[in-house]
């Protein structure tokens, strides 16, 4: 394989949160449960999703840009979630 | 002849039979249609029952949308044909983008299995096109995710162009404006979260679904 196409690998960290504005039942829960076990002080309790997995890419921006397109048409629903996408870069596939 | 319904059926799917059994009763020819088929088989109206299609993993819906039959049906409701989506068949076919907006979390956090009044709020939809707007109905509902959200915009525009079909009288679950039930904007793909095939013989403590079951069946001849 030549230099210019060889693919890298790289590791992905998709947290997904309800939009701003759009009710979160689950964090309300839990936060309104908080006082009865001592903690008085923990304020803004959000549940999300975390979803992991590789991908194989030439370059950063062509992973980033291929699973910003996997969370707007699966991943999340754009209505209620958005995605904060994590990319780390492992050793070379094939290296 | 009478008219054909085609009830699909993915995994997980747990009310085709119940609807094939209701639309029986009104002298509908019924089949079911696998999600893996491309074809709808000659149906003349489409319905996605209830249930928990591909487990529910990751959101309602969202695996289901993907199963190649929702291809064909995405055709059959751009021709116009009727396409009616009941609790997770609502969801399914938010998710697939036939519908407007999406069904999240009840707002109490708990899955709500009980008989609701509904008020019948457009006739615009091949759902309600024979029953009177205020028309009072007893169904149950039976869901986790049923509390209807959109933006803001698409709120008014459902408003607006008389979308929003069913209401809950007594909002259950949090949905936005008491939306029981919501229409495309061409009136012929409807989803509500209640059960008209749970409210189709007396046996069932409640005959009020069948009203809508029939407007279904009215509307493939209206077409035909």
């Amino acid at each position: 394989m030549r230099d210019d196409e060889r693919m890298a690998s790289f590791s992905v960290h998709v947290e997904v949160t309800q939009r701003p504005g759009i009710a979160d039942p689950e964090g309300a829960t839990i936060e309104r449960s908080l006082p009865a076990l001592g903690f008085d002080e923990v304020r803004g309790v959000h549940v999300g999703k975390s979803i992991r997995f590789s991908v194989d890419a030439a370059d950063e921006a062509t992973a980033r840009s291929r699973v910003t397109e996997l969370c707007d048409r699966f991943l999340t629903n754009p209505v209620i979630e958005d995605a904060t996408i994590e990319l780390t870069e492992l050793a070379e596939a094939g290296a | 002849m009478a008219p054909k319904v085609g009830v699909l059926l993915f995994p997980g799917s747990n009310c085709e039979q119940d609807v094939l059994e209701a639309f029986s009763g009104l002298g509908a020819e019924t089949d079911l249609i696998w999600h893996g088929d491309r074809s709808l088989g000659g149906a003349d109206a489409v319905i996605v029952p209830g249930g928990f299609a591909h487990g529910d993993y990751l959101r309602p819906g969202a695996i289901a949308r993907f199963s190649p039959v929702m291809e064909a049906v995405a055709d059959f409701a751009a021709s116009g044909g009727p396409v009616v989506g009941i609790c997770n068949g609502f969801q399914v076919l938010c998710e697939a983008g036939l519908l407007p907006g999406v069904l999240q979390k009840n707002a109490g956090l708990r899955f709500l299995c009980q008989t609701v009044t509904l008020r019948v709020a457009s006739r615009a939809s091949v759902l309600t096109r024979d029953v009177e707007i205020g028309t009072e109905l007893r169904i149950p509902i039976n869901h986790f995710s049923g509390n209807y959200t959109c933006a803001p915009e698409t709120l008014e525009r459902l408003i607006a162009e008389d979308q929003v079909v069913l209401r809950y009288a007594d909002n259950p679950n949090g949905s936005m404006d008491d939306i029981a039930g919501v229409s495309n904007a061409a009136g012929n793909v409807v989803g509500l979260m209640p059960h008209p095939e749970r409210a189709s013989s007396p046996l069932l403590g409640s005959e009020d679904g069948l009203p809508l079951l029939a407007s279904v069946l009215a509307s493939t001849r209206a077409i035909a």
